[in-house]
């Protein structure tokens, strides 16, 4: 079992994870689904969300043909100090993907606002992890760290930007 | 020199904060030791052979009065009454406790200190030429670039979980004194051939360690506008690409090995391409606003020359020694750049006490306009003095035990911590460069020398940078005993190259003849006023082989050099 964080706190998962062609006829809600199920899945026309989850070494071009048409990327990460993911999620947020971004694996809470600031939306987590580091580190660890220098990550305002304003009010 | 504003005074206490907190929840169990390792690691704190060590950074080098007394009070309050400057212009303490880390940031946080990124997989701390600023070669001071690249690269979200650590050299001068070449990335301001404009010459996969390599060029002119995209650029594909299944691979330079310089930049060029630049870019207005910290001083109006400090050298056989060893031009007439050298004889090199950096602080308050660097051979630099001020200067440091005449020659060594400290170490580093110097102690032996770098790593992932050494010495263990390799030909400037081995490896008391019999070498190979490096380049290997190889078989008459 996982547990899934937003921003907002703990919510519930409705993608149910299927691995093989096979059972996804036995799964109804939505579900989560490799790259070797996604053809299948999006041809089984079915009557829910269909999430797509990709390794962390996968090329953009192999996942772009889906964009469109899965309501969830979930981004693997086989480990918190694999930041592969985090590159992934910017390109695709940069190739115009507007649904739900998931990581899903053992981020720790240190890097909560960095997952935010690159596109993610939510973080699933193993148990163990969610157990040891419950959601108000979650929330800290985001919060204690306002600032930042970069422009192009997360919706609020860079450092850079916070002087130009500074300068033009005088 | 920079000064922090209201916002990066609030991010340097955000991220004490956020260390503090860390700590504390590695020490209630919600963090592991997996966990927290690389948590610490990024805030420059490392778990070394004996003690806790904690790196601080000083940004490209450059420090002032107020910083240096500060650092000097951590030394004596938390440390055993020192620092030791590294060879990436950073400062380490040595024995701090724990517990006493969050305070030690806090005091740091106050002078407008931290010890951001001076470890981890990430892009650490940025360094540049200590002569930044003063130098006549140079086309603009680098430490803007610097800046403006500290500020981007800090707790970066996406560059931070890098396959390995990531470093970057800035320089603005045509003789490059910041190693640009073997660093992960290196930058070289330069002017456009055609509309003079300047801009930045990108070169990428530099490094030393186990695998060393001179870094490629990928952009031979990058608009000065443009960096911060076309930077984020290069490390999106590093942190997508870079190897992950072996640490001893997974640093940029093997990724641009393997799949070639031009594929690389092809990738690089690629992923720019798609960026959103203005998006990224820094504002014109921030890099004027970073450039007017680093304007000129209110420097005086003097003449070229100072009559009064040539009368002194007249008469001072040791001042002469001084200024002619230490001192290097500086580009406003009337004053003069000093190198204040961190290697008396038989020293640890880039040691300093605290009673020193505050006599050391005061000299660069009075004398110095305030300023003073670090330079990466682990030397400080009063970048600042008027010629007519040497006199007293040079008494004030020869007071303090700081006026050894030895920059840039045989005592001036390069050496890591080695086994008196790290927990890598495979052999004693510093012992090394002590009984060298005692070797060549005698002023007048290292004159006749002339210029020449020693450099000792105490394994072989290089901290003392040997490969890039005139002559290179890397310490192993064999068998349970130390063992010495030495290279020849090894340099760091925009000549850059890595230096060849001379022969088999030698014993720890065979290392000074071995370094004697190589000066005899050169001092039969050598024309008239042709450095040491100059005559290894020219000749080979073979002369200073058959020297080196006859002192290591026993043979008799040599090691009587100079």
């Amino acid at each position: 079992m996982s547990v899934l964080i937003d921003a907002d706190g703990r919510r519930d998962d409705r993608f149910a994870p299927v691995e093989t062609v096979e059972a996804l006829s036995l799964a109804d809600g939505p579900v989560l689904v490799p790259l070797t199920v996604i053809d299948a899945a999006l041809a089984d026309g079915r009557n829910a969300e269909i999430g797509l989850l990709v390794e962390n070494h996968i090329g953009i071009q192999a996942i772009r043909p889906y964009l469109d048409r899965v309501a969830l990327v979930a981004v693997a990460f086989p480990s918190f100090s694999d930041g592969r993911g985090l590159s992934i999620a910017m390109r695709l947020r940069r190739a115009g993907f507007t649904g739900t971004l998931r990581a899903r694996g053992p981020v720790i809470a240190d890097q909560f606002r960095d997952v935010l600031a690159c596109g993610f939306d939510e973080v699933e987590l193993p148990d163990e992890l969610a157990a040891r580091q419950p959601l108000e580190q979650w929330q800290e660890a985001r919060d204690v760290v306002t600032l930042h220098y970069q422009q192009s990550y997360g919706h609020d305002t860079s450092i850079l930007q916070r002087r130009l304003a500074a300068k033009a009010r005088g | 020199m920079y000064r922090y504003d209201e916002f990066d005074a609030e991010f340097v206490r955000q991220r004490v904060a956020e260390f503090s907190e860390q700590v504390g929840r590695r020490l209630d169990g919600s963090l592991t030791e997996d966990e927290f390792k690389p948590l610490r690691l990024k805030n420059g704190l490392y778990l070394q052979l004996h003690a806790y060590m904690l790196r601080v950074a000083v940004p490209y080098g450059t420090l002032n009065g107020r910083q240096l007394r500060q650092l000097a009070l951590i030394a004596e309050r938390f440390d055993k009454g020192y620092a030791h400057f590294t060879t990436r212009q950073n400062l380490q303490f040595n024995w701090p406790k724990l517990k006493d880390v969050p305070e030690i940031l806090g005091l740091l946080a106050d002078v407008e200190m931290h010890c951001i990124q001076t470890s981890g997989n990430c892009i650490r701390n940025v360094t540049s030429d200590q002569f930044a600023g003063v130098a006549a070669d140079e086309v603009e001071d680098p430490r803007i670039t610097a800046e403006l690249i500290r500020q981007w690269s800090s707790l970066h979200p996406e560059f931070s979980w890098l396959p390995r650590k990531f470093k970057v050299a800035v320089t603005g001068a045509e003789h490059d004194r910041a190693a640009i070449k073997v660093h992960d990335l290196g930058i070289r301001i330069l002017r456009h051939p055609q509309t003079g404009e300047a801009g930045y010459e990108i070169v990428v996969g530099g490094g030393l360690g186990r695998t060393p390599m001179i870094g490629k060029v990928i952009r031979e002119f990058l608009p000065k506008d443009e960096l911060l995209a076309y930077l984020e650029a290069v490390m999106r594909v590093y942190n997508a690409e870079g190897r992950r299944d072996n640490k001893y691979k997974a640093r940029v330079k093997i990724l641009v090995h393997e799949i070639g310089t031009d594929e690389f930049r092809a990738r690089v060029e690629a992923e720019y391409a798609e960026l959103d630049g203005p998006t990224v870019n820094a504002p014109r207005e921030e890099l004027e606003r970073i450039g007017a910290y680093f304007a000129p001083p209110a420097y005086e109006v003097l003449p070229e020359r100072s009559e009064r400090l040539e009368a002194a050298r007249r008469t001072d056989a040791g001042l002469d020694l001084f200024v002619r060893q230490n001192g290097f031009p500086h580009r406003q007439p009337g004053y003069i750049v000093l190198t204040v050298s961190l290697k008396p004889i038989a020293g640890v090199p880039g040691d300093m006490s605290d009673a020193q950096m505050r006599t050391f602080a005061d000299i660069a308050e009075r004398y110095s306009f305030d300023e003073l660097r670090v330079s990466h051979a682990q030397n400080l630099v009063l970048p600042h003095v008027r010629q007519d001020d040497v006199p007293e200067v040079y008494a004030a440091l020869e007071k303090a035990g700081l006026a050894t005449a030895n920059a840039g020659l045989v005592t001036d060594i390069i050496a890591c911590p080695g086994l008196d400290y790290c927990a890598l170490a495979t052999a004693r580093s510093i012992p090394i460069a002590q009984e060298i110097s005692k070797t060549f102690a005698a002023p007048e032996r290292q004159q006749a020398i002339g210029p020449l770098q020693i450099k000792i790593s105490g394994c072989i992932n290089a901290c003392g940078h040997h490969h890039v050494g005139h002559i290179g010495i890397l310490g192993l263990e064999k068998s349970g005993k130390e063992n010495y390799q030495i290279t020849l030909g090894g340099d760091a400037t925009e000549n850059a190259a890595l230096g060849e081995r001379l022969g088999p490896g030698i014993d720890a008391d065979q290392v000074p003849g071995a370094i004697e019999a190589i000066v005899d070498a050169y001092f039969n190979e050598r024309h008239e006023g042709e450095e040491f490096i100059a005559t290894v380049k020219r000749t080979g290997l073979e002369p200073f082989k058959r020297r080196f190889q006859a002192y290591v078989a026993g043979e008799a008459g040599v090691g009587e050099a100079a």
